[in-house]
């Protein structure tokens, strides 16, 4: 299997006021492949992938400073249109965040509708498409035009990822998707990470050590904004090179 | 020591009994003066009260009949030309200090909308008699609207944005998350989430321009005609009553109860409309 870097990030540092919560992070994302992020709270996992599809800046005392190549292209750039980084980047966030005006139609319509004009056929087309991707559809399909928000939060979760991929983003970042979830629909959300990994290229972050084991080719493993190593998944688990990772997937701390 | 605690109870239960008393009376004292004044102009004003009354002219003096009709429609075109004026400037600079207004700007803006609000709406009406009616050297609905359009302006603007901030953040990143431009994003998906809460500011200031006199006597003063000639005077409720209240006629005065009540129905309905709108508010 070769291994195509989709995204590379070098010399990455993140700020909020004067607090840093990422420290020279440099980092590849290959291609078709799942990246799972791992590490105790508060060790800037969000903040990396926040990095990535440049929402970090949008927070009022955020500033950073690095850069970050998708396909060879410095997303910070000036030249980088930030709309279109951010429907080739998508992402799905910790607690489900279905639009609450729209039904559940709009909501994976959403960002097909509100960006251009696409007609009936081919609107429907797309949500169908979205929402049998994210497995949602044989329990939605008789009620399209309920609201979103009346779905239970395992379904809202996929709703939220259907309606990510109704974009075609080429990159998916999940931010602890499975956080707010039971067990059984956390099954369903990494049964489908498996499938999706086969056209798309994901990065997740996740608490759960067993999650990472379980979906992820390659692992890092972040401890207090550094990076500490990152490696296939296999080899993060069985045999780290780092003492502070193998205390970590131990359970000796964190 | 044991007889003490029982004094002491009784005591507490006596003092806590005489302070829940006062608090009742107080509150009766509150709701008395709504209670009364509808009382009241209801049953004064019911008389006065026919069909004739809501679609027809003013009478001259002495003759009897007639009603109110012109100003009820003036009342509700000069409502509609304030919403012209006041509308788009108070929805979209509520949103404005919403998303941006964190900084000094942001600051010194609803500090002028807090200083607006509280300008007596009798001055405003002079700033629009200055502005408007000595230019066009005549009185006019476009001034009785643009005075009124301004009263709206701070009401509308600070709902609109406290509506707004109520709408969590995470939709507003899932939305540019989405790869949506921005402006989609507030507009779209923000303002639309917080739409149910800002129709109630909507709705709450409409209530209170249209109650509104010291700011069109001036300004879109009067008239006893059917009129939609924005450019002309043009009759209102609250003037009409004004001008019926301070005649010596008896007729007169029954006319001013009748439109009292009129108002006072259109305005309660407002609110009570308002209350059942702001019930459905929901955030996702």
């Amino acid at each position: 299997m070769v291994n195509i870097e989709k995204l590379v990030v070098k010399k990455l540092n993140a700020w909020f006021n004067e607090k840093q919560a990422l420290k020279e992070i440099n980092m590849s994302v290959y291609e078709q492949q799942v990246t799972a992020i791992i590490g105790p709270s508060g060790c800037g996992k969000s903040t990396f992938i926040r990095c990535l599809n440049r929402l970090h800046e949008t927070v009022p005392v955020a500033s950073m400073s690095g850069e970050v190549f998708l396909d060879g292209e410095n997303i910070f750039s000036p030249s980088m249109d930030i709309v279109k980084l951010r429907r080739r980047i998508g992402m799905v966030f910790q607690k489900p965040t279905p639009f609450p005006t729209m039904s559940i139609y709009d909501n994976v319509a959403a960002g097909i509708k509100l960006y251009g004009r696409k007609n009936q056929a081919e609107l429907d087309e797309i949500v169908i498409k979205g929402l049998k991707r994210a497995a949602l559809w044989e329990e939605v399909k008789d009620i399209l035009s309920k609201p979103g928000v009346s779905l239970s939060g395992g379904q809202q979760q996929r709703l939220c990822i259907a309606r990510a991929l109704a974009v075609e983003p080429e990159v998916i970042l999940l931010d602890e998707p499975c956080s707010a979830l039971d067990p059984i629909s956390t099954g369903k959300i990494e049964d489908l990470i498996h499938e999706l990994k086969t056209k798309y290229t994901i990065l997740i972050v996740t608490h759960n050590m067993q999650q990472a084991a379980r979906v992820a080719n390659y692992t890092g493993f972040f401890l207090l904004g550094e990076l500490v190593e990152f490696d296939l998944t296999g080899k993060i688990f069985t045999a780290p090179t780092d003492k502070r990772t193998e205390d970590y997937v131990t359970g000796r701390f964190g | 020591m044991e007889n003490d605690w029982g004094k002491n109870f009784l005591l507490r239960k006596f003092k806590n009994y005489l302070f829940l008393t006062f608090v009742l009376i107080c509150t009766i004292v509150a709701v008395i003066p709504l209670f009364s004044i509808i009382g009241y102009v209801l049953v004064k004003g019911i008389g006065a009260i026919s069909l004739d009354f809501f679609y027809k002219l003013p009478t001259p003096v002495g003759e009897v009949g007639g009603g109110m009709g012109n100003a009820i429609v003036g009342t509700g075109i000069l409502v509609l030309l304030a919403c012209l004026l006041g509308l788009p400037v108070g929805l979209f600079g509520g949103i404005w200090l919403a998303q941006y207004g964190q900084g000094r700007k942001g600051f010194y803006i609803r500090y002028a909308a807090d200083v607006l609000s509280s300008i007596p709406s009798i001055v405003i009406g002079i700033f629009a008699y200055v502005l408007i009616v000595m230019t066009l050297k005549r009185f006019s609905a476009v001034a009785g609207g643009f005075a009124l359009g301004i009263i709206m302006i701070p009401t509308v603007t600070r709902t609109t944005e406290e509506m707004i901030k109520l709408v969590p953040r995470s939709l507003y990143e899932a939305g540019l998350a989405l790869g949506l431009p921005e402006w989609k994003v507030i507009l779209w998906i923000i303002f639309r989430t917080a739409w149910s809460g800002v129709l109630t500011g909507i709705m709450l200031a409409v209530a209170r321009v249209a109650g509104e006199t010291a700011p069109l006597i001036f300004t879109a003063f009067n008239s006893p005609y059917w009129t939609l000639k924005l450019d002309q005077p043009m009759a209102s409720m609250t003037v009409q009553i004004y001008n019926y209240a301070i005649s010596p006629f008896q007729d007169w005065h029954a006319k001013a109860w009748a439109g009292s009540l009129t108002l006072v129905f259109i305005i309660l309905g407002i609110n009570l409309l308002v209350r059942r709108l702001s019930k459905r508010i929901t955030y996702g």
